[in-house]
């Protein structure tokens, strides 16, 4: 069903809307980045400053900009995703020259109160423009091999631009958000199993050419994989932040050592600890109850984005939800899984309580899309 | 219109399908994520708590002080005192070339410490401090420290450094400290943490490195807090060290003092040895230096004017030095022969000025002879001939077992480096050292203290100790270790077990030879009664009298370059009525006996008053030359006035 086909009329109106808001998610919005801002607290050695108070400006800044998007019509939005996915991909190219010009990885354009990185941007319009394609194709169509190419080719031209940054941690987001709507839009079994397949040949035979005639990559690559895979046979070198990272998780143990107290953030031997390892910190000084609370209500906003998914008859509507919901899964799972050792180092940093303006900001428009969703739902 | 609204229910049931897959696989991966935080935060909680705890906290050392050093009367001898030293830390000071450049306009830099630590720095971690000036005064201390703010990464530290007081004249006592030195840790086994401290001060020679166990103490440990880079953030803890243990010797200071400064500039060394027991009450060498020097790291030009100098200011005479003991030998050949029998007081032998043995002549020192000689009248005028005649009936064994029973040819144990043990030729020693059979004019030569036999002065003081005691007397140089009494009482001394009529003959001769009018010593000799002395001149040749020079006739020794005279000996004891102290001196190529007796006498009798004698004791003729010697040293010497306890 799409949004033409229900009345408009049974949609409220005017600043009623606000009523209308998914008032848990706010609620839930509010208490992870409260989360955040205590720990920015925390790393700064007990001061607002440089991290806590702006990130807590961005967040209010992030709610009023939520609020404005949720008001305006969800087939507003629709009808722009285009619009705005051809927006980012032009900033994208426009940083990637710019950063070429001024020979160094360039990442973010300056607006004058804050910098944004288009990349950021990307992630939320992508999935806007790929939920949009899917709205419109008819659903017979989905799994025919040429109604493919075009959404793989609107995944793949900005997961590349990206790339090229290089920026692989949101690159990698990039696509696996894509790939989360074209599964959602009901593309058939068939292709994802043969592009897990693909994906598992292609690990297989990296392993199996090192040190053969036809090795795949350079060695010192393949280093970088084994200090991944065995942080402690280098415990100075690479593997030192994700060996230092442990031993802060761990160290917190049940309860932690208290607001802080956490000796190896205090100490600086975490790296980015305002940034990518924050959560390092936060299990080290709240221990194993601070960060498996930390990891509920991530997994409840989650839940909550599925039933608003499922729940809304519009396709568009369920599967942006979907999408950016996949997307804030992949944040979060991607950026534990490294603290923790599970996977590689990569610049991937936790929604909402990581320091940043352009993820904080992005986050919060996307949720305003979920809202906007969630207001007008057809009824 | 129904169809399209059947095919999107089913397009939308599909949607929940997957959407209810995609979410069950992601609560799914929060579950295993879940399982990861339990396994690294419960289970293995506590391995990574010791880990985090091994990250931040850092052991560092304590240096203990190093244990003070006192003469036997408590005057201080070796000391600490605080030592000011300037560190940068690279890491801090941002550009070091600028800082050190400021630093230069407020105290002096050395080159040579500057480039030592430039090379340093490049080589460690950009947070360790390093050490740009030491030794400064404490005004620069606090010039650097007033003007901090404009000098980052400079800190200005405290140790503790050693310092001697006295400077020269327990130079060879004391030996001295330094750094350690990384040959020093490879001397060592499993060397004391305290060691790899930088800079570290361990005895290098003398007493200061044979009583290191007891000086060095043990060290204290802080538990310091420390960040990523190793930046200690705050102390945590600290257990104290003990500091090291004083020690007090059996020296006299103030006796000490004196005898460097009568010796001069001679190359001599002299022993003072408590009769009872046991005590050195000084041990000087000369010439000698400043330790000092080289607990600061002494320079490459005061070094090789050290080593340089023909009078080898840097070895300790006394206890090292090795000389044929001459004359001084003869109480020992002596006693083997009252104790074989051979001779008793009255026998007596004929000295026509040689005495011809295996078809080799060996001559008297009287050219003319002595005529009749007993043992009081041979030891009085030292008559070789006499030597020769009982040595060869009494053989060499028993006169090398006399020397060692006196102390001889032993290595005696006390504290101070590169002790000799001299030596008292044997058969076996001769056939094993020089590949030749003993002969019967070795016994001659071994008799009168030439040829193979070598003493150090320490042994001579000890024989004359045990031959005025009657006692198997040890030296002594540690009196106390942290105030525990190191002595052993005079009952415990255990007798030489040498007939004591015996022993009484040859301290009568040896009074003869300082107080009869045909003494060798007799000039020397000490007129005041209860204070005279006993003794025995020595003279110990240091070359062969080649035949041309024979023909020509004796060549005097002040003809002679200076290192080919004669060395001067002379032992005595006194008072001989109540034998107190024994004293040996030995004057390097002074030419013969007569450079030695007379600071024999002037140190006897500053032991015996513990201040400069009246003039009184010395015999008439002595005494306006004696009264100029003192005033003299007293205006040389100024540590000397005012009890010698004026400290520079």
């Amino acid at each position: 069903m799409s949004y033409l086909e229900y009345s408009v009329k049974t949609v409220p109106s005017g600043f009623r809307k606000i009523l209308f808001l998914n008032w848990a998610l706010v609620l839930l919005l509010i208490s992870i980045s409260s989360v955040g801002f205590l720990m920015l607290y925390s790393v700064a050695g007990g001061d607002f400053d440089p991290w806590a108070s702006a990130q807590m400006k961005r967040f209010v800044m992030g709610l009023c900009l939520m609020v404005v998007v949720a008001m305006v019509p969800i087939w507003f939005w629709r009808n722009v995703s285009g619009v705005l996915y051809a927006g980012s991909l032009v900033l994208l190219v426009l940083v990637d020259i710019m950063g070429t010009v001024q020979m160094g990885a360039q990442r973010w354009i300056d607006l004058g109160f804050m910098r944004l990185q288009p990349s950021e941007l990307m992630k939320i319009t992508l999935v806007m423009f790929l939920a949009s394609y899917y709205d419109w194709l008819p659903a017979h169509k989905t799994s025919k091999p040429i109604w493919i190419i075009i959404p793989l080719l609107i995944i793949m031209v900005p997961t590349y631009l990206v790339l090229q940054q290089p920026d692989l941690g949101t690159s990698l987001l990039l696509l696996m958000g894509g790939a989360v709507v074209i599964f959602m839009a009901g593309v058939h079994w068939a292709y994802f199993a043969a592009v897990f397949a693909m994906g598992i040949g292609l690990i297989t035979a990296v392993f199996q050419s090192r040190e053969t005639g036809w090795q795949l990559l350079k060695d010192y690559q393949y280093r970088r994989i084994d200090t991944f895979l065995d942080p402690a046979s280098d415990p100075l070198g690479a593997g030192y932040h994700i060996t230092q990272s442990k031993i802060a998780l761990g160290s917190g143990g049940w309860t932690g050592r208290g607001f802080m107290q956490g000796t190896q953030s205090r100490l600086n031997f975490l790296p980015e600890k305002h940034t990518d390892f924050i959560f390092t910190t936060l299990a080290e000084e709240f221990g194993f109850v601070g960060a498996f609370s930390l990891l509920l209500l991530y997994a409840l906003l989650i839940i909550f984005c599925i039933f608003a998914a499922i729940s809304n008859k519009d396709r568009f509507s369920s599967l942006m939800i979907m999408g950016i919901a996949g997307t804030f899964f992949l944040f979060f799972a991607v950026n534990m899984s490294m603290v923790m050792g599970m996977a590689p180092v990569v610049g991937v940093p936790l929604p909402l309580v990581s320091y940043g303006g352009s993820a904080m900001l992005v986050l919060m428009v996307a949720f305003g899309m979920v809202q906007s969703a969630h207001v007008h739902r057809p009824r | 219109m129904k169809k399209k609204n059947a095919a999107s229910t089913a397009s939308h049931s599909r949607l929940t399908r997957r959407a209810l897959f995609l979410g069950g696989a992601q609560i799914g991966f929060v579950g295993l994520l879940g399982l990861r935080m339990r396994y690294l935060q419960v289970d293995q909680a506590d391995e990574f708590r010791l880990l985090a705890e091994e990250n931040r906290i850092n052991i560092r050392l304590i240096p203990p002080a190093r244990g003070e050093i006192y003469d036997r009367n408590g005057v201080l001898i070796a000391e600490n005192e605080p030592s000011y030293r300037i560190t940068i830390v690279r890491e801090d000071a941002g550009d070091v070339q600028e800082v050190i450049s400021r630093l230069s306009t407020l105290i002096e830099l050395d080159d040579a410490a500057l480039n030592r630590a430039m090379t340093e720095m490049k080589r460690s971690p950009p947070f360790l401090p390093v050490a740009i000036a030491e030794r400064i005064s404490w005004e620069e201390m606090s010039r650097v420290a007033v003007n901090a703010p404009a000098l980052p990464g400079i800190t200005p530290e405290v140790g503790l450094s050693r310092k001697y007081p006295m400077g020269p004249e327990f130079a060879h006592v004391l030996g001295y400290v330094g750094p350690v030195s990384d040959y020093d840790l490879s001397k060592l086994e499993d060397p004391d943490q305290l060691l790899l401290i930088p800079r570290f001060q361990i005895g290098k020679v003398g007493l200061e490195a044979k009583r290191e166990e007891n000086l060095r103490g043990k060290a204290g440990t802080k538990r310091v807090e420390v960040n990523a880079v190793g930046r200690v953030m705050r102390e945590l803890d600290r257990r104290e060290g003990e500091a090291g243990s004083d020690l007090q010797l059996t020296v006299d200071q103030k006796l000490q003092t004196y005898i460097q400064a009568r010796l001069g500039e001679e190359s001599a060394a002299a022993v003072v040895m408590d009769v009872e027991s046991g005590d050195l009450l000084a041990i000087n060498s000369s010439p000698t230096f400043d330790p000092n020097l080289f607990v600061r790291g002494i320079s490459v030009s005061d070094y090789s004017q050290l080593t340089e100098n023909t009078y080898r200011p840097l070895a300790t005479k006394s206890v090292q030095g090795t000389y044929p003991p001459g004359s001084t030998f003869k109480m020992i050949t002596a006693l083997a022969a009252l104790e074989e029998g051979v001779i008793n007081s009255e026998s007596t032998v004929w000295c026509p000025g040689h005495m011809k043995i295996s078809n080799r002549r060996f001559h008297c020192w009287k050219r003319g002879g002595h005529g009749h000689m007993n043992l009081e009248t041979a030891l009085r005028e030292s008559c070789d001939v006499y030597f020769y005649d009982i040595a060869l009936e009494v053989g060499i064994d028993k006169i090398t077992n006399m020397a060692n029973r006196l102390g001889l040819g032993v290595k005696h144990n006390i504290p101070m480096s590169a002790v000799a043990s001299g030596l008292t030729p044997t058969r076996a020693w001769k056939e094993r050292a020089r590949d030749s059979s003993w002969v019967i004019g070795d016994t001659a030569n071994s008799s009168i203290g030439q040829g193979f036999v070598l003493a150090s002065p320490l042994q001579l003081a000890v024989m004359t100790a045990r031959l005025a005691s009657g006692k198997a007397l040890e030296p002594r140089l540690v009196k106390t270790v942290n105030g525990i009494d190191q002595s052993i009482s005079p009952e415990e001394i255990p007798d030489l077990d040498v007939n004591p009529n015996h022993l009484r003959m040859v301290r009568k001769a040896m009074y003869a030879v300082s107080n009869n009018r045909r003494g060798t010593a007799y000039s020397q000799r000490i007129i005041q009664d209860g204070y005279r002395l006993a003794g025995k001149t020595g003279t110990s040749q240091v070359r062969n009298i080649t035949a041309a020079e024979r023909r020509a006739g004796v060549i005097r020794n002040e003809d002679l370059p200076w290192e080919r005279r004669d060395h001067g000996l002379f032992v005595n004891f006194a008072p001989f009525d109540n034998p107190k102290y024994a004293v040996a001196v030995v004057v390097e190529h002074g030419g013969g006996s007569k450079a030695a007796t007379p600071i024999a006498r002037d140190i006897t009798l500053q032991a015996l008053y513990g201040e400069d004698p009246p003039l009184d004791a010395y015999p008439k003729k002595d005494r306006g030359r004696i009264k100029a010697q003192q005033e003299r040293l007293r205006k040389e010497y100024p540590q000397l006035r005012s009890d010698g306890r004026d400290r520079a």
